[in-house]
């Protein structure tokens, strides 16, 4: 049996142990290199700061919300589906929309590193990075929600999703009452972040 | 036995730390340099996501537990790096180094292309003729956590759902398999399929019994029962 032939190399050790200036030792070998061009990196920054993020997932679930015709497209092909309204790319390439009802509630998680929508919540928060989401919410998903104010009804079924391949998983959580008549754009601003990875609610109406 | 990162399960990591929408998109501003100088290196097409994923899941156990976030990405960007040959360890030491190759430095992202080339993205479903062994509602166990072909090899099957009997609830066709793709084997696609396990299969004292955990697996993971 063969073994792992990167198991013993970690060349990184020579590099500064301070983040930031490892990070920066990194960048200026490239450059030096001509391997990387730094006005690209600020136009990758400026995307994820800027341009992509949870506002995309936001307007999904509202149109879900008030367009049944949507709603049906979007759990029979989420991928087209949303791929329709411009949301597509690195990490949500093949996407899967997830209804939560009274009696099912999805959340998602990567146990193995980080997966997460990208085009549709942009990049993931600390906390779904952390050890302590990770290991946990496989095992005592409950008890995490517990720890984000989510208190589910007794019948009530969790589904939690490892994302361990190249689908990713958008919550739709369930539409607050009191918001018949709202148009798209006021039901996106009551869509959380969190209740499009299943550890939230979306805001009541007020 | 599995690596320090397939944490699924795992006990003693303490409360959760939720930022409830708040959080910056980059705390700091090296991790959006650790971001953006790891995604454009991978446009260099030396390696794919796969191996980019072990070469994170190498790092060392205490490495992998000190590191945050993105130390692990820069990290295991040098030594990919160093790995594929691109930079040296004298290169990485000094922070001088020649000029790469020009086939190489033609494949650079340049800044007009980035929005294209996020957009693209890199699909893992492919075309095969290979048989779909299982069917919804089919019972399946799933065999070791370990890569077949290699010892100590990417995989992702998590070790907490090792040898456990769950059901197949949907099918994906068949994907990018990872086990080879980390390991210059070619993308060997095969059936991609979710399958449902009860907490109560997977843990001793599930919260309740019978909430599911949900995993995407590929058809060479699983075993009829």
């Amino acid at each position: 049996m063969p073994h792992d032939s990167n198991d013993h190399t970690h060349a990184h050790s020579v590099l500064p142990s301070d983040p930031a200036l490892r990070v920066n030792a990194l960048e200026t070998l490239l450059m030096r290199k001509g391997l990387i061009d730094l006005n690209a990196l600020d136009a990758i920054i400026d995307t994820y700061q800027n341009k992509i993020g949870p506002q995309n997932g936001a307007m999904v679930v509202a149109r879900a919300w008030s367009d049944s015709a949507f709603c049906n497209s979007l759990f029979s092909d989420t991928t087209k589906t949303v791929a329709d309204l411009g949301f597509y790319g690195r990490q949500g390439e093949h996407i899967v929309a997830l209804q939560n009802t009274d009696k099912i509630h999805n959340i998602v998680v990567c146990t193995l590193c980080s997966c997460y929508p990208w085009p549709l919540l942009g990049i993931p928060p600390t906390w779904y990075k952390s050890d302590a989401y990770r290991a946990r919410a496989v095992r005592e998903p409950r008890k995490v929600l517990a720890e984000f104010g989510v208190a589910l009804l007794n019948d009530t079924s969790v589904r939690v999703w490892d994302s361990t391949a190249e689908l990713r998983y958008l919550v739709i959580p369930q539409r607050p009452e009191g918001t018949e008549g709202w148009s798209e754009l006021q039901l996106a601003e009551l869509v959380t972040r969190d209740s499009m990875i299943g550890t939230g609610f979306p805001k009541d109406a007020q | 036995m599995s690596r320090i990162h397939d944490m699924g399960g795992r006990f003693g990591d303490g409360p959760v730390m939720p930022d409830f929408g708040h959080e910056a998109v980059f705390k700091k501003k090296w991790h959006a340099r650790a971001l953006a100088v790891t995604v454009a290196s991978g446009f260099l097409g030396q390696w794919n996501l796969d191996e980019s994923r072990h070469s994170r899941e190498n790092l060392s156990p205490a490495d992998y537990s000190k590191f945050s976030y993105y130390e692990k990405w820069i990290s295991a960007l040098a030594d990919m790096l160093v790995a594929k040959g691109l930079v040296s360890v004298e290169e990485l030491q000094s922070l001088q180094g020649e000029r790469g190759s020009d086939s190489l430095c033609e494949r650079v992202l340049r800044a007009e292309k980035v929005a294209s080339g996020l957009s693209k993205g890199g699909p893992t479903l492919r075309y095969t003729s290979i048989t779909q062994l299982y069917m919804t509602g089919d019972p399946v166990k799933t065999r070791l956590a370990e890569n077949r072909s290699l010892s100590g090899g990417h995989t992702r099957l998590p070790n907490y759902a090792s040898q456990k009997v769950g059901t197949i609830v949907g099918s994906h066709g068949s994907h990018i398999f990872p086990d080879a793709h980390a390991h210059g084997a070619g993308e060997a696609p095969e059936p991609l399929y979710t399958v449902a396990f009860k907490a109560s299969t997977l843990w001793e004292h599930p919260e309740n019994p019978y909430d599911l955990v949900m995993l995407d697996l590929w058809q060479s993971y699983l075993e009829p029962l």
